[in-house]
């Protein structure tokens, strides 16, 4: 132990005149940490401004292509005559796609539930806080356990057929292990890729799928479900 | 005798003292001053005093949040004056459609540009959140905010979706029957829910009074409180993320210094007495 810290303690009685404090004082070496202090900003009249512009170029954009883009609106509703197909607004359209794959329960239940059960968890499991590559180490396990997600997927999914699934699931898979074999000085692309964390992977992969499962259940589905090519 | 400028006229009426006594403030020439015009007002005071000069940067967020809250705002205007022309009943509903079409000055337009921000913020929404998520935005100490986040696209779809059943055509009847039929699916009390949010067994004159109320009235109260929640979190939680990978960039040293005297004072020091 070093030397004792010397320390005194004063109050006074008057708050106004002489406010109430304890000062410590010690003698020791304390590390500081020095950033780059960066350039701050009033948020008045820096911010307001800037915002009242983009509302402003924004609200025109918006009602010049509105003054041009009907709003759709068909024929009185009839509960008698079902249209074939029946469509659900478009951002629900890839939950009817998976809806015609998997049961009802699985596709309109558990799977919007984990969905959003997952996106809510994200910052409380992310303990690659420094975004550690997937391919930096440990990477013969990794690949194992990488490829051995990647085969439940195209299992459950390929049981079903559900190929809109299984295409960029494939695509992905696919370039994970490009980006794992690739030479250290590689292209751009498979630089970029190796730098990517797992979190990174997932997140795409099911952005990929989302709009895949949306685009098929947008463009390509016609009477029944059946496959159409939507300009024909 | 020489007319003052545009900026002395403004100059002279920020100094009346009516002015003042609406804004808490003269004319905003100081930091102090602008400070003040933050958090001396209501509706400002959720967002920073101070903002880092690299998050107003376009690319450091492409203003997706602002874009999110203008269309919540165009939505809110045109939803309101569509109201004025709208019967939330089966009979009306679809003639009311009719009538924003041929009657109404500009219905065409009015219904258009509720439908285009509709549509538009759903997908804002989603990008928004893609945006923060590669941008590293959700990490400590802004993890509950990410989750209110979560909150408001669930809300988003929510209204977009209730709103899709008002105008009573073919194309909403069907899309409502398709989503809620995927509701009684839930195992235990996915009939009683669907029930309930219909108001009966079939899409019918209840079912769009209620979803007529859950999207006039519940979902964008809900909605306008957490956008004020995550507004408030990011001043509280530091600012917007500039994003990990240019704080990486940033150089940063840590360096051992002998602190002759560390002080710690607990209790009011003399210069916030000055201050105050």
């Amino acid at each position: 132990m070093s030397e004792k810290n010397s320390y005194e303690v004063g109050f006074g009685s008057d708050a106004v005149k002489n406010p109430q404090r304890i000062v410590f004082i010690t003698k020791k070496t304390s590390a500081k940490v020095k950033g780059a202090q960066p350039r701050q900003l009033m948020s008045y009249p820096h911010v307001v401004l800037r915002e009242i512009i983009a509302f402003e170029i924004f609200t025109v954009a918006l009602v010049v292509v509105a003054l041009f883009w009907d709003a759709p609106l068909e024929q009185l509703a009839n509960p008698l005559l079902t249209p074939n197909p029946a469509k659900a607004p478009w951002y629900f359209l890839g939950l009817q796609e998976l809806l015609h794959y998997l049961p009802p329960v699985v596709a309109g239940v558990l799977i919007p539930t984990l969905v959003v059960v997952g996106l809510v968890v994200i910052p409380y499991f992310d303990v690659n806080i420094k975004g550690e590559p997937l391919w930096a180490s440990n990477r013969r396990r990794r690949l194992a356990a990488f490829m051995g997600g990647v085969a439940v997927l195209l299992i459950v999914f390929g049981i079903h057929e559900a190929f809109d699934v299984v295409v960029p699931t494939v695509a992905f898979a696919a370039l994970a292990l490009a980006a794992y074999f690739a030479p250290p000085q590689g292209g751009r692309l498979m630089r970029y890729l190796r730098a990517q964390p797992l979190s990174w992977w997932i997140m795409s992969w099911f952005i990929a799928v989302s709009l895949t499962l949306t685009l098929v259940g947008t463009f390509f589905r016609g009477p029944g479900w059946s496959l159409v090519w939507s300009w024909r | 005798m020489a007319y003052p400028s545009r900026e002395q006229w403004l100059e002279r009426l920020r100094n009346t003292r009516v002015w003042k006594s609406v804004f808490r403030r003269g004319p905003a020439r100081t930091n102090r001053t602008r400070s003040l015009a933050i958090f001396g007002n209501l509706f400002l005071h959720v967002v920073p005093a101070k903002v880092r000069e690299k998050s107003l940067r376009v690319r450091a967020t492409y203003y997706l949040g602002s874009f999110a809250f203008f269309l919540f705002i165009v939505l809110t205007v045109t939803g309101i004056l569509l109201m004025l022309y709208y019967h939330p009943a089966a009979l009306e509903a679809y003639s009311d459609m009719k009538d924003l079409r041929f009657v109404v000055s500009n219905g065409v337009l009015l219904r258009n540009l509720h439908r285009l921000a509709a549509q538009t913020m759903v997908l804002v929404v989603f990008w928004h959140m893609y945006h923060v998520f590669y941008r590293g935005g959700y990490r400590p100490p802004r993890e509950f905010n990410w989750v209110v986040g979560v909150v408001l696209l669930l809300l988003t779809l929510f209204l977009s979706y209730t709103g899709y059943l008002l105008p009573w055509d073919q194309l909403a009847f069907w899309a409502i029957t398709v989503g809620t039929n995927i509701i009684g699916y839930v195992p235990l009390v996915g009939h009683r829910t669907r029930f309930l949010l219909l108001g009966g067994n079939i899409i019918g004159e209840n079912a769009l009074l209620r979803f007529y109320v859950l999207h006039c009235v519940i979902l964008p109260l809900l909605a306008g409180l957490f956008i004020a929640v995550h507004f408030w979190r990011i001043q509280k939680d530091g600012g917007l993320s500039v994003g990990e990978s240019e704080e990486r960039k940033e150089p940063l040293s840590v360096e051992a210094t002998q602190v002759e005297q560390e002080t710690v004072t607990v209790g009011e020091s003399d210069e916030r007495k000055e201050q105050l």
